[in-house]
């Protein structure tokens, strides 16, 4: 049976590791550290020792993974175009794809779909896995993920990323236990290892608090799902690539579910595609500042974000929370106002270009990514700059 | 009907803070709690059987004290629970531990007969994946309904299940065959509170315990070894700091100043 070694020798009972460990099995005893039976192996002490005193004993699998070649992305679409995530994948895929001498791979199903394939070459796919059918008009579980298991035993891809959207976790999920492969969800950022040409998978771990590197080093294909917006869209070129037309006999399969309606959400400021963004945290304190909060978006034509804090205290609605749980966005302007900054809310708003925070606690760990900020009460602070903006905008 | 609802013991998030000096969690004190989704799915698991009879099996995966969660599930109104604890589970990632829970599964239909429906939360709070609910499906030869956000309608004669599933742009109606298995949303319902009279009521209900020599999978199926992803380091996010200008003083002068670098920057953007 697995378990914790813990190199005594090594150990200078610093106790790291214990305030690391998330089922408190760790404990001191002479100043060494010692392990009980709530230990899960979940891994956490192992990064966080100084002196490298822990490990899990892991059996090295020799298997041949060398037939494995090409870095896929699975496209999502409407039926009219790739949704961006397919192009920012795309664009990282090229990037890993060049540090393992491979080439870039799209796949693309649906009906009729075969035009969208210009558009994924023009962002760096070099193949096209196209299968087209009737079966295929709207995304279904079954039918996709039996399509994309075949093509993968087929093509043998060593790396799959697919968005962290709720087609692309229900499809990766399933596609990665056919395979019996691992899959790691909403990755942050993505690299080859220089040594052993592994993916370095990192996301946020433990509640977004703290961020784990995951490999899948015995199996293939490695799987990652990757959330909207965490990666740029690649510039679009005048690239060409070649399609591989893949037939599926849909007869073989069992198909027990059926799309009976859509019910388009009323079109408004999407919080993933707003170019600016106020959002509020817990600081706001009660639920009837979000009207504050709102009166500053509209002046600015923003739309309206929140921390997770303020979500879960019932202030506002899922839909507006940013962060690893929530959205990721990537707008021109991030307003943050008495949100102070948790691993997991950054992770999800780092990428704006200017971010702006408004906080009464100088030492707020969102001031170090702020590019503006004031130190202030927000209740005073918020209707000010919402009517100063007024007056400039206004003229 | 008979439907099993997975649910998941996890630490409460919220409470978790960074220690500044040695940059790690503290864990310490830190509460654990039925996973919040999963709540959503044990009161979607009990209206079932409130509105067309059968049993609803609460079932979780963890360590002994995992039990916890089987007895806040059973105040609720779950009418029997199972715990799958073994040493031989440490370390699952989300491939072993859909293996794991989908044997037990198996375990639950081999001791109290078919299961009709399978009910998981979207995901935990703790490890935020949402794929262990696919995973059991697969291994079930179920179909996966994902992202549920209403149950407009169950036919358990003619055997099949209508949902809305909640997408990025829109709602999604589905129509599958039973068995199936849902993950749900936190809008498909409101979980209810235990009474004291049914939590007094929970202690009497049947909790039975799964080892790893219950579930007839391999050991090299299981825990590290049936787990193909390792988590290779961990640490805190650096922080690009930028060298910001942060104003301090009078709000007047403060959000003046604010509001003319704010003109600047959205000049070229569209308000």
């Amino acid at each position: 049976m697995s378990y914790l070694k813990i190199d005594k020798d090594l150990c200078v009972g610093c106790g790291v590791c214990v305030d690391a460990c998330p089922q408190s099995a760790l404990y001191m005893k002479d100043d060494k550290v010692e392990v009980n039976d709530k230990c899960n192996l979940c891994g956490a002490c192992v990064g966080v020792c100084p002196v490298n005193a822990l490990s899990i004993p892991r059996e090295e699998k020799k298997s041949d993974l060398s037939d494995y070649k090409g870095v896929w992305v699975i496209t999502e679409h409407d039926g009219k175009k790739p949704v961006n995530v397919t192009f920012e994948l795309i664009g990282e895929a090229v990037k890993l794809a060049s540090k393992r001498n491979t080439y870039v791979g799209a796949v693309l199903l649906g009906n009729n779909v075969s035009f969208m394939a210009d558009d994924l070459f023009a962002y760096g796919a070099d193949k096209v896995f196209l299968c087209e059918s009737p079966v295929l008009e709207h995304y279904r579980t079954e039918p996709y993920s039996e399509v994309v298991v075949e093509m993968v035993k087929q093509f043998k891809p060593e790396i799959i990323l697919s968005g962290a959207t709720t087609q692309g976790r229900d499809l990766a999920g399933c596609v990665a236990t056919k395979l019996e492969t691992g899959l790691t969800a909403d990755c942050t950022g993505l690299e080859i290892c220089p040594e052993t040409g592994n993916l370095l998978q990192t996301r946020p771990a433990f509640g977004g608090n703290i961020m784990a590197t995951i490999l899948c080093p015995n199996t293939r294909p490695q799987m990652s799902t990757v959330r909207p917006k965490v990666f740029p869209v690649p510039p679009k070129t005048d690239k060409k690539g070649e399609i591989v037309n893949f037939s599926f006999d849909f007869s073989k399969i069992n198909i027990r579910t059926e799309v009976i309606e859509y019910l388009p959400f009323e079109e408004k400021i999407s919080l993933a595609d707003a170019e600016i963004i106020v959002s509020g945290g817990r600081g706001l304190g009660k639920p009837e500042n979000f009207e504050m909060l709102k009166e500053l978006a509209d002046t600015l034509g923003a739309a309206l974000g929140a921390s997770r804090a303020a979500v879960d205290a019932g202030w506002i609605s899922y839909e507006h929370q940013v962060g690893q749980t929530g959205k990721t966005v990537r707008p021109k302007i991030y307003i943050a106002c008495g949100i102070s900054g948790s691993v997991q809310h950054m992770a999800g708003m780092k990428h704006s270009d200017i971010i702006i925070a408004i906080n009464k606690d100088p030492e707020a760990p969102i001031f170090k990514i702020s590019n503006y900020g004031i130190v202030g009460d927000l209740n005073v602070i918020v209707p000010l700059l919402a009517k100063e903006l007024k007056k400039h905008l206004a003229s | 009907m008979r439907v099993v609802v997975c649910i998941k013991q996890v630490p409460d998030t919220t409470e978790v803070k960074i220690n500044p000096e040695t940059n790690t969690l503290m864990r310490e004190g830190v509460a654990s709690i039925v996973n919040p989704f999963d709540e959503f799915a044990i009161e979607e698991g009990i209206r079932i059987k409130e509105k067309h009879g059968g049993e609803t099996i609460a079932l979780t995966m963890g360590p002994p004290q995992a039990e916890d969660v089987l007895k806040t599930a059973l105040a609720m109104g779950c009418d029997k629970a199972y715990l799958i604890s073994d040493r031989a589970f440490a370390g699952s990632d989300t491939l072993a531990t859909a293996l794991t829970i989908s044997a037990a599964i198996r375990k639950i239909e081999e001791n109290d007969g078919p299961v009709d429906l399978v009910i998981c939360g979207k995901q935990a709070i703790d490890g935020d994946t949402g794929q262990v609910g696919p995973g059991i499906a697969v291994r079930l030869n179920m179909p996966p309904l994902t992202y549920v956000s209403k149950v407009r309608e169950i036919n358990p004669e003619q055997k099949y299940i209508i949902v809305e599933r909640l997408m990025e742009r829109g709602k999604e109606v589905v129509k599958s065959t039973l068995p199936a298995l849902l993950t749900v949303v936190k809008d498909i319902n409101t979980p209810r509170y235990p009474s004291l009279f049914e939590i007094k009521k929970a202690a009497k209900k049947p909790m039975i315990k799964l080892t790893f020599n219950d579930l007839g999978l391999r050991e090299d199926q299981t825990g590290l070894k049936g787990s193909p992803t390792w988590v290779n380091k961990i640490f805190s996010p650096e922080l690009k700091s930028v060298s910001g200008e942060i104003f301090q003083g009078e709000p007047e002068e403060c959000v003046k100043k604010l509001a003319e670098r704010l003109l600047e920057l959205t000049k070229g953007v569209s308000l």
